[in-house]
């Protein structure tokens, strides 16, 4: 309740004065803060579920196609190089953790393990989002600033539909397979150090592939993997579609901050939901 | 009287707490040519885009052929929208799509023709707008003109009744304006579109516009005939109209109307009121004929070699000007109709051998027709006296119109 006495008068709201007292600013920070992200969190799924309407309209498998070579054929190479590496120091890590308590025999299952179900996801998921999902950000923020949008929208032509729901298809189609391409390289890499540079027996590697290996671990690998793709791809495309409301920075500066930013924010979301979904699937 | 088309009624917008448009009333009529100026900042584009359905009014209501767009269904709505079609100030092609690819969008992504009827329909649309060269180049690979012409072929590619231009000649040469223009009206009197048109370029565009609407500090201050404007009290007029229109033509280097009714009034004035002089109104026979032979570019140039040899042969005896897109006006204060007839052979003579024949490699190379055509330099003379209208003199001699010079031309290599 007000009070009008006047050791509590610069609590005192003016009534001309729409800025809240300087006691309350912290909180009316946050709480401005939190509306911001609950308006955003409303905007972009209001996108997604739009965009992901629209891959079953018609015409949509050509484009859709198109997109599975930039987003997917496009990164084979990247991620088979990141696999071999990713496996090879794992192998590297583990034999020498193992070596000492004598059990390099279970080498394949954790190198295989590791991988299937949380290393082949995630960084594929964060290979993906640097190398196509950025180019997806700019790509979409060029045609909003050069108004390329504006004219699809002039010929009634839904751009959501046109250039977004093909990535989000595309992008489902893809990260699946990547990371069932990251897995089975990251698990060569693995055997290439620990069975040919650390001298472990090569059918050990092998059997601890095959017997630890379940099928709910393929599976969750990929469940993840589907998430993954749902969240760069619609954070990509979003930050590329509204490119030009940002207050920080308009036109070229604009695209690259948005790129910048659907990086970032692809990374961090693919980290938290990696945690999130491991409870779950665990 | 043409049906009224679009209307607006009190239409405001802000962005944020910046106003731009505040209580906005306007009419767009059908198959007329309007062009909207003003400012740079006034809110010209937002006004075009609340149109086309880009934004929406704050306030007020925006009917098409009476009944408001905020009473329309869905499918009422997107009959409307069909209707329009926007040319971007930067074009707006996807850089990413081919000529033949950017034109056939809107048909592929709206309609369900078969890829043969689109095909045939884009081609066509291609020839028409001379771009046959081309179809499989990406806009970066082509011109300013060029891409115009490609942005307005995929406008048109919907068979339009509304076609709105944001700033069509922005950054243009005056022959490439003048040519996208020209361009403009032809297709617009081709294809019978109505044209709504965003543009600074005084007084080009006035000879393309059958209305002029004027948007300043935040409303509409005119709307109606050019001529009319020039008679408007406002500060706009003063500021603007008379600043861009300056005292030269920048195509062809006459006095602009304002020059040269400045420079009319003076002399008249010089003259005893009953004493006549003489009028001679210069014109290009079927001007869109030789435009659609030869090329808006070529065309342009035309008008433009033709503007100078005017210029250059009668600015010591007289002041000319040019009064409409294919014609300009002489006037001798010091000489009687009687006295001009030698004086004009010698300037067609002249004119036929530095003007038409050095204006041949241009319009062969550009020649679209194997079939040749024939340029005709017309000439009218009158008598004028200061009692008289100018235009009326202008009228009388425009009748008594004479061949003066004439070149058929062909394609290179026939």
């Amino acid at each position: 309740m007000a009070t009008t006495s006047p050791e509590h008068a610069d609590l005192t709201p003016d009534k001309n004065d729409s800025s809240p007292p300087l006691l309350l600013l912290p909180f009316a920070l946050l709480g401005e803060k939190f509306l911001h992200v609950i308006n955003n969190l409303g905007a972009i799924s209001i996108f997604f579920a739009k965009s992901f309407a629209g891959i079953f309209t018609r015409d949509q498998f050509s484009a859709t196609v198109q997109q599975v070579y930039y987003i997917g054929a496009k990164s084979v190479n990247i991620v088979i190089l990141v696999a071999l590496f990713v496996g090879m120091v794992i192998a590297l890590q583990m034999y020498h953790v193992l070596v000492d308590y004598g059990s390099v025999g279970v080498l394949g299952s954790a190198v295989s393990l590791s991988l299937i179900r949380e290393m082949g996801p995630v960084l594929t998921a964060i290979m993906i989002t640097a190398r196509a999902g950025s180019a997806m950000t700019a790509e979409i923020g060029i045609q909003r600033i050069s108004e390329q949008i504006d004219a699809l929208e002039t010929m009634r032509i839904n751009p959501l539909l046109y250039l977004v729901s093909p990535r989000i298809a595309a992008a489902i189609i893809s990260f699946p397979l990547l990371t069932t391409f990251f897995d089975l390289v990251g698990i060569i890499g693995g055997y290439f150090t620990g069975v040919i540079l650390m001298g472990v027996n090569g059918g050990a590697y092998t059997n601890g592939v095959i017997s630890s290996v379940k099928m709910d671990d393929i599976t969750g690998g990929l469940i993840k993997a589907v998430v993954f793709a749902v969240l760069v791809a619609t954070i990509c495309c979003y930050q590329g579609f509204f490119t030009h409301m940002r207050a920080d920075g308009r036109g070229a500066k604009g695209v690259s901050l948005s790129t910048t930013s659907a990086v970032v924010a692809s990374c961090v979301l693919i980290l938290v939901s990696d945690y999130i979904l491991s409870t779950f699937l665990l | 009287m043409p049906e009224k088309f679009i209307e607006f009624r009190g239409i405001s917008k802000s962005f944020g707490s910046r106003q731009i448009l505040n209580k906005v009333d306007l009419d767009i009529y059908e198959g007329q040519t309007t062009t909207i100026i003003g400012k740079s900042g006034t809110g010209k584009s937002v006004l075009l885009k609340h149109i086309i359905g880009l934004l929406s009014p704050d306030e007020g209501t925006i009917s098409f052929k009476g009944k408001p767009l905020n009473e329309m269904n869905k499918k009422e709505l997107s009959d409307y929208r069909s209707r329009l079609s926007f040319c971007f100030q930067n074009n707006a092609l996807f850089d990413s799509l081919t000529v033949f690819e950017n034109i056939a969008l809107p048909l592929r992504k709206t309609t369900r023709l078969s890829k043969k009827k689109v095909a045939e329909l884009v081609h066509s649309r291609i020839d028409q707008m001379e771009l046959s060269d081309v179809p499989d180049k990406y806009p970066a690979d082509l011109s300013g003109g060029m891409q115009k012409r490609v942005a307005l072929a995929r406008a048109l590619i919907t068979d339009p009744q509304i076609v709105l231009f944001d700033e069509p000649t922005t950054g243009q040469d005056p022959i490439r304006k003048n040519a996208i223009l020209s361009m403009i009206a032809q297709y617009q009197k081709k294809f019978g579109f109505t044209t709504i048109l965003i543009s600074h370029e005084l007084p080009d565009v006035f000879f393309i516009s059958d209305r002029i609407l004027v948007l300043y500090d935040k409303n509409i201050i005119f709307q109606g005939d050019y001529r009319n404007l020039q008679d408007l009290k406002h500060p706009f007029v003063d500021e603007f109209i008379k600043s861009l229109e300056g005292v030269q033509d920048e195509l062809t280097g006459l006095h602009s109307r304002k020059g040269f009714e400045n420079q009319y009034n003076k002399a008249i004035t010089r003259k005893e009121a009953e004493n006549g002089f003489a009028v001679i109104v210069f014109s290009v026979e079927n001007m869109a004929g030789f435009t659609e032979y030869a090329g808006h570019t070529a065309a342009q140039h035309f008008i433009h070699s033709l503007g100078s040899h005017i210029n250059m042969y009668f600015s010591d005896k007289g002041i000319s000007n040019r009064f409409s897109r294919d014609q300009f006006m002489t006037m001798l204060p010091t000489t009687r109709v009687s006295q001009t007839g030698p004086m004009l052979e010698d300037f067609a003579s002249r004119f036929k051998i530095n003007g038409l024949e050095a204006e041949l490699d241009i319009t062969r190379t550009q020649a679209q027709s194997a079939t040749g055509y024939t340029l005709r330099v017309m000439a009218g003379l009158a008598e004028g006296t200061p009692s008289e209208e100018i235009e009326k003199t202008a009228e009388r001699a425009l009748k008594d119109g004479q061949v003066i010079a004439e070149i058929f031309i062909e394609k290179r290599g026939q």
